[in-house]
């Protein structure tokens, strides 16, 4: 068995995740006028649902709406009087909504995200009908802002560089941009909470500073609502690397709690070079518990706090062996890990499945800080990597974590910036690819 | 200082950033200092926050303030915040003896209101002294602070001493719940005593009413800068403003997932495992003739209880999915539920520790709580293992949780708001089932042992925990095994 799974548990899902999320599956909707953050919301949103292993897709009805109507011309489109435009934005919201179908009932998905902006209830009405003809708990998430400095560096941001002003200058995006705000503001009704109180949503007001919560039905939903309150939008910039080359990297052996090299040393005083260049206001430094991310935080001369939960992953009865001798004893086992890396638990140890869920409060904490350095193993910064760029199952457990390199993840736009910095002291490669030949035969 | 002590001071510098040294008891590696006193940069224990925080309940009278003050109390103290309540009301009934009636309460009873303000003041000041002298982190101030100016009293006080504030204010208007909670908490109350049911409830709304008259909610507006949580009507609907840091987070996450329907929570461990009989910890053996035994009375104990929507939690291992087996329905497999890992002492019995890790034997006896095995985990790991399984126990009804003996002390610990000390030392036997039923401001326990002969698995702490004792007085506790 690969995931040291006992087999005889009918309910749950093969690739067992311990705790069942949901028993129907859930449609999440989005609420607010343009430049509220809402595809940020809902891209972060899905981002953070699939790491932790709850599939989930994003619809966005301007994607549609681009698809459909292939060149836009201005904001006169989205005029409230304009009865084709209204036309094309209905149709493209049931095209969405089809394929939302399509994914909850045979797609294998749990969560769907439908982003558009939701303004009336009487669209909302419509939503919820859908959601109740096909069995789906709807969740509304509502984003209400009034700060123009907020909204003005929403459409620098992501706006500017959107298909829709790709022609256009920036002083022209901006002010055709904002009357198409003007024709959505009119009819904008907000969820209420006497109107709304049976819905379930939260209303999140001026980027994180105040929320609204109303009747959340299930786990899914709270643990929405808690990553939602915890996510901002401060810049900032988050440091992942791994401890100095150690002893045992250096005889190939994975695991074990040994100290740094002479080499590894080396890379930890370049590390605190490296960190005071970057002159960072009040950053934290994070390690795990093992001997040698200690040894490398040390050298930084600052306060560090230690996180048992980045220890590496537990390698069980293949701790402190080199892989030759994996193969050596336990070549069936080594064929397994090879077949499918990431829900292969070693006897004894763990998966990279289990790392993630144990690594989900550093996720979460690392969301609610700034400026983080983060030293930590290399199974462990796969996972973290993976989360922060968007990373399948599949690619995760082969991500690549080059001992004596810092990665410098910056929040930019929808996504995150990485910038790969070597710190130029020579360490062994620890990273071993996926083999041709994964046969237990072989 | 001559050049010789210079150059000898500088690698010792040196030395000391790269020479750790691992804690004997928590196994956390720390710099090696020659000078014990100098700080510690690195901290092992999670940072909830930097400065003491005091939780400020605000609500009318049966509003759930102190049920909310005492819950989450006990649940920061088990997640390792120091956490303590400080009542009001109790001031104010160690102030004046006999209570008389509402009228005391009422807005316009001068005197009375000099005697409620001065117990709010010597509650700060006790708050003060625990912030002080006790190292405590966090204080939840348990009254009314139903107005701004006493609102204001407390964020001066609060300001003063660079404490942070986060407010948690209960509304409800639902009158049923109001008498529900009247009848559950107020009516045994020590203000009560010598009344009988209708005149109390009688009593209580009046009082209730003086509250009314001067009630000023937190305001949307006017308190935009303060840090809170509004709860409306037990839970269906919650406002949070301007949370801080992670602790307040934490608390706000908490207190979005409680309920107060009525439900119960049955603990037991697996049935008697094969490596039980023969006194063996950790490991992933099969369950026992009498375990299997035990698993099938397990289903007819359940069976008669009837719950409705039962959910059954089960650790990864053999032995407590085995003992799910048995009961014919659904379960769920929790990894966070596995038991405590005993590290290199895996399948040993006690003997062979004493025998092989004599002074691991002893430091685990010094300190149960924070000992970690050598590769393993302490009990204080296994805690915040289980934080989420807490979480998720808080959000459900009816759970049986069929686990592992350090595991359900740990569970036990924070339903019967058991100290660090006092957990590990829970009894815990095989082939009982204890059921925990939320009653008042705690949990009512019944334990049912389901008749089916079991070792004993329980060492108490021995006499001598030095590290130089002699082999018996070690194993003087060890229970009785083949």
């Amino acid at each position: 068995m690969s995931d040291r799974a006992w087999p005889d548990n009918p309910p749950c899902p093969p690739s067992s995740v311990a705790v069942c999320m949901t028993n129907c599956p859930t449609l999440i909707v989005t609420v607010g006028l343009p430049a509220r953050g809402k595809t940020y919301i809902s891209k972060k949103l899905t981002r953070y649902l699939n790491w932790i292993g709850v599939p989930t897709r994003e619809f966005n009805v301007g994607q549609y709406r681009r698809e459909c109507v292939k060149i836009y011309k201005s904001f006169e489109f989205f005029r409230p009087d304009n009865e084709e435009g209204l036309e094309i934005r209905r149709q493209c919201a049931s095209a969405a909504l089809n394929d939302v179908r399509q994914y909850l009932a045979e797609g294998g998905g749990q969560v769907a995200v439908f982003d558009a902006t939701n303004t009336t209830r009487e669209r909302r009405e419509t939503i919820i009908e859908f959601a109740e003809q096909n069995g789906l708990k709807v969740f509304f998430v509502e984003s209400v802002c009034e700060d123009p400095d907020v909204i003005q560096e929403n459409i620098v941001q992501v706006k500017l560089g959107s298909p829709d002003y790709t022609n256009c200058n920036t002083e022209e995006a901006v002010e055709d941009f904002m009357k198409r705000i003007k024709c959505y503001e009119n009819s904008y009704q907000t969820l209420d909470e006497v109107l709304d109180r049976e819905l379930s949503y939260i209303k999140i007001m001026d980027v994180g500073q105040r929320y609204l919560v109303n009747r959340v039905l299930d786990h899914i939903q709270s643990r929405i609502v808690y990553y939602l309150m915890n996510i901002h939008i401060t810049p900032r910039s988050i440091y992942l690397c791994r401890h100095g080359e150690s002893e045992l990297n250096v005889k190939g052996r994975i695991g074990g709690d040994s100290g740094l090299t002479a080499r590894g040393k080396e890379f930890a005083k370049k590390l605190a070079h490296f960190i005071r260049a970057q002159g960072i206001s009040r950053l934290k430094v994070w390690t795990s518990q093992m001997k040698r991310t200690i040894q490398t935080a040390e050298a930084l001369s600052v306060p560090y706090e230690q996180w048992k939960v980045l220890n590496e992953i537990d390698a069980g009865v293949c701790e402190e062996m080199m892989y030759e001798e994996i193969q050596d004893h336990y070549p069936l086992e080594f064929a397994l890990r090879d077949q499918d890396k990431y829900r292969y638990r070693y006897p004894k140890g763990e998966s990279y499945e289990d790392l993630v869920q144990r690594l989900e409060p550093v996720i979460m904490e690392l969301e609610r800080q700034e400026n983080v350095l983060v030293i930590c193993h290399q199974a462990v910064m796969r996972c973290l990597l993976a989360y922060f760029l968007d990373k399948t199952a599949e690619e995760l457990p082969y991500l690549k974590c080059p001992l004596h390199t810092v990665l410098k993840l910056t929040p930019v736009a929808y996504g995150c910036k990485v910038e790969s910095i070597g710190l130029n002291v020579d360490a062994v490669n620890t990273h071993r690819e996926k083999p041709e030949v994964r046969t237990t035969t072989r | 200082m001559s050049a010789n002590t210079r150059t000898q001071t500088a690698t010792a510098m040196s030395h000391s950033q790269s020479h750790l040294t691992q804690t004997r008891l928590e196994k956390t590696w720390v710099p090696w200092v020659p000078n014990r006193l100098s700080k510690r940069r690195g901290s092992s224990v999670p940072q909830f926050t930097n400065s003491p925080t005091m939780i400020v309940m605000v609500g009318l009278p049966a509003r759930g303030k102190t049920y909310i003050s005492k819950k989450l109390t006990r649940y920061l103290n088990w997640i390792g915040v120091t956490t303590k309540v400080f009542n009001v009301g109790q001031y104010r009934r160690d102030a004046t003896r006999a209570y008389n009636s509402f009228e005391f309460f009422k807005p316009d009873n001068a005197e009375a209101m000099k005697i409620r303000k001065a117990c709010a003041i010597a509650a700060l000041k006790d708050v003060w002294e625990y912030f002080t002298s006790e190292q405590g982190q966090v204080v939840v101030f348990d009254a009314t602070n139903t107005t701004p100016q006493r609102r204001e009293l407390i964020l001066s006080f609060a300001k003063e001493n660079s404490y942070k504030v986060f407010f948690v204010e209960s509304i409800c208007d639902d009158p049923e719940i109001i008498a529900e909670n009247i009848k559950q908490v107020k009516l045994s109350s020590p203000d009560y005593i010598d009344c009988d049911k209708d005149e109390a409830v009688a009593d209580f709304l009046k009082r209730i009413e003086c509250y009314k008259l001067t009630y000023v909610a937190l305001d949307d507006n006017k308190d935009r800068n303060l840090s809170y949580i509004k709860i409306f009507n037990v839970g269906s609907r919650y406002l949070v403003n301007h949370v801080q840091d992670h602790i307040q987070s934490r608390i706000v996450y908490y207190l979005m997932n409680i309920h107060v329907t009525p439900r119960s929570i049955y603990l037991c461990r697996h049935g008697e495992s094969e490596l039980n009989l023969v006194g063996r910890i950790g490991g992933d053996s099969g369950l026992s003739a009498r375990g299997a035994k035990f698993a099938s009375a397990l289903q007819t104990y359940v069976r008669k209880q009837s719950i409705s929507e039962l959910k059954v939690w089960t650790s990864h291992m053999k032995r407590t999915i085995q003992t799910a087996e048995a009961l014919g329905v659904a379960y769920e497999q929790w990894k966070a539920l596995n038991e405590i890992d005993a590290g290199v002492c895996e399948e040993m019995s006690y003997e062979e520790i004493q025998e092989n890790y004599p002074e691991e034997f002893a430091l685990r006896d010094q300190d149960k709580y924070r000992y970690r095995y050598p590769k393993g985990e302490s009990y204080e790991d296994l805690v915040q293992r289980l934080e989420p399984v807490i979480m998720e126990l808080e959000r459900q009804e009816n759970v049986l949780v069929i686990c592992h003996q350090a595991v359900m002390r740990c569970l036990l610990a924070y339903f019967l708001d058991k100290s660090a000390v006092e957990l590990p030392y829970l009894k815990c036997p095989l082939h009982t089932v204890l059921k925990l039923t939320p009653v008042a401001y705690g949990c009512k326990v019944e334990s049912v042992f389901l008749n089916i002969e079991a070792v004993n698995t329980h060492r108490d702490k021995p006499e001598n925990v030095d590290v130089d004792r002699e082999p018996e007085e070690a194993l003087e506790t060890v229970p009785a095994h083949i």
